[in-house]
């Protein structure tokens, strides 16, 4: 066995030392997403204001993929308007699918380490999962499930 | 234990795995598939091929023969006393929803069936959708961490309410052999029946359903070299004809009028439509292959296999394996988990390496609850394994936390 692996070492290290990945004291919007078969799930949570992402988080457990993908996505989305995010999530998916040109690319940073994923049909799910369950927020934020426990973290 | 069995010979045998460079050690999925098998198969489809019982001519007689033949060979194999016990179907899943079903059909709401917490979904939710409709009871006996049962515990669950007990002989995320004889003749003495899901013995260890006395046992084709779409019910012919059918339609019938219907005879009974016989046919082959070779050889070949995975596994720090401390009560399962590490990610670091493992819950989620445990990573062998498949195979899961960034 070499030591070329899908797993480079952005991915790993979004990994292990997720900066995003905490809980947010006072969220704005926030919704749950969750891949059944394999058990990624995630809580997303964002604070907009005046069309501007001012802050966001994610807690959850899941694969390495799920949990560096949702990782860097905030590292890319934080600061942004949310047409300026939802203008990266379509980009991101298209990479996914194996569908951008490679100067689109550059625009996703760090996200590029998960362009192989579009060759690991069983992960594309583990890879969007976060940037789905962003897109729900941004089209319809659950502010109103303020009650539900959010999920706790194992790691 | 030293054999003379020939891997690399057997191996001749299954061109998908001999001489590639993938390790396929996930055959508790489905196994690989013989030669012989294949060409049982495509004989019966060029030479052989109508549809069986219908036709009034040679070449349906000749196709009702292969089929047939078939159900003797799987009777001979388990032991049935008679081949009109063994029912083809799909695969255990059907088997056991047959059961489910048919024997569901003769229960009231006071009634009480056992199960156990590490059955394979198919060995639990049929029952539990049986009871809920009938608002009937499932009592669940729980394995200790090395994935035995105890006769104790099962006996405080049993009671004269009690009607069915399912019961896997061999778990497929522990490997170890459930001696269900005393858990069988406890369930008589209080009056129920008895139902064992072979699905993962039937490969791995001899299984005789008289020697057992036990009343139905379910498995698949494909785990055992069959092709996939054909399964087997044994019942004992005495409970079965007192059951009502679960799937009606074409062939199972005596005589029929627009009021009422008398059923066939065992056992066409259960085999409602157009039979899989090429199917059947390929598991007659398969049985056929495990007959002709030395099993008690391949078997040990399997257990040396199994040793020689747990041996190096417990010596790679932060991999933890389910079940048994002896290797010998694995019989080529070995389910294990990495510290920190995702097994989705552990099974797709191990694709990049050629080696094919399962991941996941493995179709026992109350199990994985139970333990405590979201998801686990599972080799499982089988006798066209090599020794070198499994060194390569312990040594990509000893670079699995360095490659995820661990500074180990």
């Amino acid at each position: 066995m070499d030591n070329r692996t899908f797993y480079n070492e952005i991915l790993t290290a979004h990994n292990l030392h997720p900066y995003n990945k905490h809980p947010l004291p006072n969220p704005g919007v926030w919704k749950r997403g969750v891949n059944p078969s394999c058990g990624d799930d995630i809580l997303l949570q964002l604070t907009l204001e005046d069309g501007v992402i001012k802050e966001g988080s994610f807690v959850g457990t899941g694969c390495a993929i799920s949990q560096a993908s949702a990782d860097i996505m905030l590292d890319l989305i934080l600061g942004k308007t949310t047409e300026e995010a939802l203008r990266l999530k379509d980009i991101f998916l298209r990479m996914i699918k194996g569908e951008t040109e490679e100067d689109e690319l550059e625009e996703l940073d760090e996200a590029i380490c998960l362009r192989d994923v579009s060759h690991m049909p069983t992960r594309v799910k583990c890879a969007v999962l976060g940037w789905h369950t962003l897109e729900e927020i941004l089209k319809k934020p659950e502010e109103e499930d303020g009650a539900s426990p959010l999920p706790t973290t194992t790691e | 234990m030293k054999t003379t069995f020939d891997v690399n010979k057997i191996r001749k045998d299954f061109p998908l795995i001999d001489g590639q460079p993938l390790a396929y050690l996930d055959n508790s999925a489905t196994s690989q598939k013989p030669v012989q098998v294949l060409a049982a198969v495509e004989q019966f489809y060029r030479e052989q091929n109508a549809n069986p019982f219908r036709g009034l001519y040679e070449l349906s007689n000749i196709a009702t023969n292969a089929y047939e033949e078939a159900r003797s060979l799987c009777a001979e194999f388990i032991g049935a006393k008679d081949s009109c016990e063994v029912i083809f179907t799909r695969n255990a899943s059907e088997s056991l929803n047959l059961l489910a079903y048919s024997l569901g059909r003769g229960l009231t709401a006071a009634d009480e069936i056992i199960s156990t917490v590490a059955e394979h979904h198919s060995n639990m939710l049929p029952w539990q959708h049986t009871a809920r409709a009938i608002g009937a009871t499932v009592r669940y006996l729980h394995p200790d961490r090395e994935g035995n049962f105890s006769l104790e515990e099962f006996k405080s669950l049993l009671s004269s309410k009690t009607k069915i007990v399912a019961m896997t002989q061999m778990s497929n995320v522990f490997g170890r052999a459930i001696d269900l004889k005393p858990f069988i003749d406890a369930a008589h003495e209080a009056g129920a029946v008895f139902v064992a899901d072979a699905s993962q013995s039937i490969a791995h260890m001899p299984v005789n359903v008289q020697e057992l006395d036990v009343d139905f046992l379910a498995f698949s084709g494909h785990k055992m070299l069959a092709p996939m779409g054909i399964g087997v019910l044994y019942g004992k012919a005495k409970l079965l004809e007192k059951m009502p059918p679960f799937l009606t339609g074409g062939e199972m019938i005596e005589y029929v009028t627009l009021e009422d219907t008398t059923y066939a005879p065992l056992p066409h009974k259960f085999e409602a439509g157009t039979v899989n016989a090429g199917g059947a046919v390929g598991l007659g082959a398969a049985i056929r292959y495990l007959n002709a070779m030395d099993r008690t050889a391949a078997l040990a070949h399997e257990d040396a296999l199994t040793a020689r995975a747990i041996d190096a596994l417990m010596q790679i720090p932060h991999v933890n394996i389910l079940g048994a401390k002896d290797a010998a009560d694995h019989h080529g399962i070995v389910t294990f988990t990495i510290d920190g590490v995702h097994p989705h990610d552990v099974a797709a670091i191990l694709a990049e390496a050629d080696i094919a493992v399962r991941a996941g819950h493995h179709c026992t989620q109350p199990l994985h609850q139970y333990l405590e445990i979201p998801s686990t990573t599972r080799a499982s062998l089988m006798f066209y394994n090599t020794f070198d498949e499994i060194d390569r195979f312990a040594d990509a899961v000893s670079r699995i936390r360095s490659l995820m960034g661990y500074n180990d």
